[in-house]
């Protein structure tokens, strides 16, 4: 691990992580970045494994490779009750990890989950490292000081190839949080008025940089909602420096070292910090924790957000021509009206889960808003844990007798309805609560009207039958 | 649509999509994905958005066309590289934008779609001469780096050297990489290399 070195110009974490895995850059050619951790699964990945048969090559490091099923895969009846389309893609994933030795969790066992809540749960993820996935919601994997990106298919062969991608450096972007989160504001809050702010495309070309003294206070698990959705404001990545609960949260996970080499790990990633000074060329925007709401998006991307006691903007009101347009195109496809607030809309479904918000503490705080009441009449609530491990832990809580209880769907883990590949999807028009990541046109389904929100809210929403404000159904 | 094709030279007539941050779930809907090969895809392109019978690749004046004009922020959200091989399948060649999502530009590059980043104002004049005729013709010549009006008049654009290298000549970015193998071993032995799956780095 690198050491500052007397004189040198300070640098940002970024700098260190990207420095430390140049494996050379060519003049006038993008630098061949290795890659020490890549995620892989059945919808991106197919077409990989034919082009290494195209080449007759096989994969260099399986043993710094890691494969699961999630986005396709049913969360209740297993893999039998599976199509012929959607099993030919598990089928595709089997046999290119028995064919290249690729460890693989399968459905159902033990370390299957979220690929983005599997890496982590593993102890796969961690410090200082760089990992790739074929998903964009790879920046998760940051929470820990690892520098994790999506990619596409064409870019997983060459990563099943080489071990390495050709890269050209992002910009450190700074996202300072003073301050604390008010009681009842949460990560995903965080998340959503920071992407509000910046708007979806206002972090393109960067890597964020999560910190202040209201992220060091975020648990492990709120700090992976934060990263997961630095892509929503076009970050490749969201970066926390770790500490010491990114230790303890690593501590005798399956896959982390163990022992010396453990403490050897924790030694090292002292520096994984971005030095005093060091300059952030992307940019830096500050905001105060304590004046962050619980939020809610009103319209069709995840920049499309508001306090959840607001009222949705009014494009009359618009000055820009192209946010008026957008504004005016999302209002009509949600079918809602500037200047009219959602709280007490009626809602058809709930969705907890994706890799946004399916861990055991954001099942915990939906179960403590439903513990005792009823998921409100003609409403669909769908709990989806991201693992079979953490589905395990929320039993052996009873969390899942407190969701049947109130009436919600108690599933097995996967992507679900957040991508709507699994046939769990909102129907066309019905208008859902989702702990979710986006709230693109047709993101749930066909037709599918998404508001994104935090655990608790969309719990509160469920519960009420309406959007309803987290605070106010204790 | 071999990703090892020449780029060659584009002169066409292009669709006018003046929609800002359209995202790939658009592009291709994630039912679609559900395939293990490239194939069929053009059927598929913004099949949402196609249910409107006049939604603008509906109409006949956008048969053939191989540039797409679109709004800024192109390309956002989910890293499925669906998204160009459908574009591409389709039959574009060149989208023009304000700006690319990053992982969209990625993908479109190893496919031979080429990102064509231009001021807001060569957007607007781009538009509105297709709104005049929608047969109007635009040229894209990437070994200059410019975008020709049909005026005549030139509008350059960045990219990056190796990029452009790979498309015009064909580099495979695998083979370029491949071609480095001895270098990637010695990284991994100066690391100590001999760990376990995700070592730390």
């Amino acid at each position: 691990m690198s050491e500052a070195v007397a004189g040198a110009a300070p640098r940002t974490l970024l700098d260190k992580i990207w420095d430390a895995h140049v494996v050379v850059t060519e003049p006038g050619c993008p630098s061949v970045l290795y890659v020490d951790l890549h995620l892989v699964h059945e919808v991106t990945s197919p077409q990989a494994f034919s082009g290494l048969r195209a080449r007759g090559i096989g994969v260099r490091r399986p043993d710094r490779t890691l494969a699961t099923m999630d986005h396709i895969t049913p969360t209740r009846g297993g893999l039998a009750t599976l199509d012929a389309e959607s099993m030919k893609m598990v089928a595709a994933l089997e046999r290119g990890a028995a064919e290249f030795g690729i460890p693989l969790y399968r459905l159902g066992e033990r370390g299957n989950g979220i690929v983005h809540v599997m890496g982590p749960e593993l102890g796969a993820t961690r410090p200082g490292m760089t990992i790739v996935c074929g998903d964009s919601h790879t920046s998760t994997h940051g929470a820990f000081g690892a520098l994790a990106f999506g990619i596409g298919t064409s870019e997983v062969e060459h990563v099943l190839a080489t071990q390495c991608l050709l890269q050209r450096k992002p910009k450190a972007f700074e996202v300072r949080v003073d301050g604390r989160l008010a009681p009842g504001v949460s990560g995903k809050d965080l998340i959503l008025a920071v992407i509000a702010k910046l708007g979806i495309g206002g972090g393109t070309g960067s890597v964020f940089e999560f910190r202040g003294e209201a992220i060091s206070a975020l648990s492990m698990e709120a700090r992976m909602t934060v990263c997961n959705m630095s892509i929503e404001a076009g970050a490749r990545a969201g970066l926390i420096a770790p500490d010491a609960k990114t230790w303890e949260f690593l501590r005798g996970r399956p896959l982390a070292p163990k022992g010396e080499e453990f403490e050897a790990m924790v030694a090292a990633g002292s520096d994984l910090k971005s030095d005093e000074g060091a300059t952030f060329e992307g940019g830096s925007i500050v905001l105060d924790g304590w004046t962050i709401a619980p939020m809610i998006t009103w319209g069709t991307n995840p920049g499309m957000g508001m306090a959840i006691d607001a009222s949705v903007p009014d494009p009359a009101t618009m000055a820009d021509p192209g946010a008026k347009a957008m504004a005016e195109k999302a209002l009509k496809y949600m079918g809602f009206e500037g200047g009219q607030p959602l709280l007490g809309k009626a809602i058809d479904v709930v969705f907890i889960g994706s890799c946004t918000n399916s861990r055991l503490s954001d099942l915990q705080a939906a179960a403590d808003i439903v513990r005792g009441k009823k998921v409100a009449d003609g409403v669909r609530m769908l709990v989806v844990p991201g693992s079979v491990n953490i589905k395990r832990e929320a039993e052996a809580l009873g969390l899942d007798r407190i969701f049947m209880d109130a009436g919600a769907e108690w599933r097995d883990a996967g992507c679900s309805m957040c991508i709507a590949m699994n046939g769990d999807l909102v129907p066309p028009g019905q208008l859902a609560v989702s702990t979710s990541n986006r709230n693109f046109e047709g993101r749930q389904g066909p037709g599918s009207r998404t508001l994104l929100a935090s655990p608790a809210t969309a719990a509160a929403s469920a519960v009420r039958g309406a959007v309803a404000d987290p605070r106010e159904v204790a | 649509m071999s990703e090892r094709e020449k780029f060659g030279e584009v002169l066409s007539h292009a669709v006018p999509l003046a929609v800002d941050n359209i995202d790939t779930d658009q592009i291709i809907p994630a039912r679609f994905l559900r395939v293990t090969h490239k194939d069929g895809l053009a059927e598929v392109v913004f099949s949402d958005w196609r249910k409107d019978p006049d939604f603008v690749l509906n109409r006949p004046t956008s048969a053939g066309a191989k540039i797409l004009v679109a709004g800024d922020n192109f390309g956002c959200g989910s890293s499925r590289e669906h998204a160009p091989w459908a574009l591409v399948a389709w039959g574009f060649r060149v989208v023009v934008s304000t700006r690319f999502a990053d992982i969209f530009r990625n993908n479109a590059l190893k496919n031979g779609l080429l990102p064509v980043q231009v001021e807001a104002k060569v957007v607007q004049k781009m538009l509105a001469a297709i709104a005049d005729d929608p047969t109007t013709v635009f040229e894209v010549d990437l070994q200059r780096q410019v975008l020709v009006m049909p005026t005549g008049e030139p509008v350059r654009f960045p990219i990056d050297a190796f990029s452009k290298k790979c498309l015009l000549e064909g580099v495979d970015e695998l083979g370029y990489l491949l071609g480095h193998e001895a270098a990637i071993a010695a990284f991994e032995a100066r690391r100590g290399e001999a760990q376990p799956a995700g070592a730390s780095g």
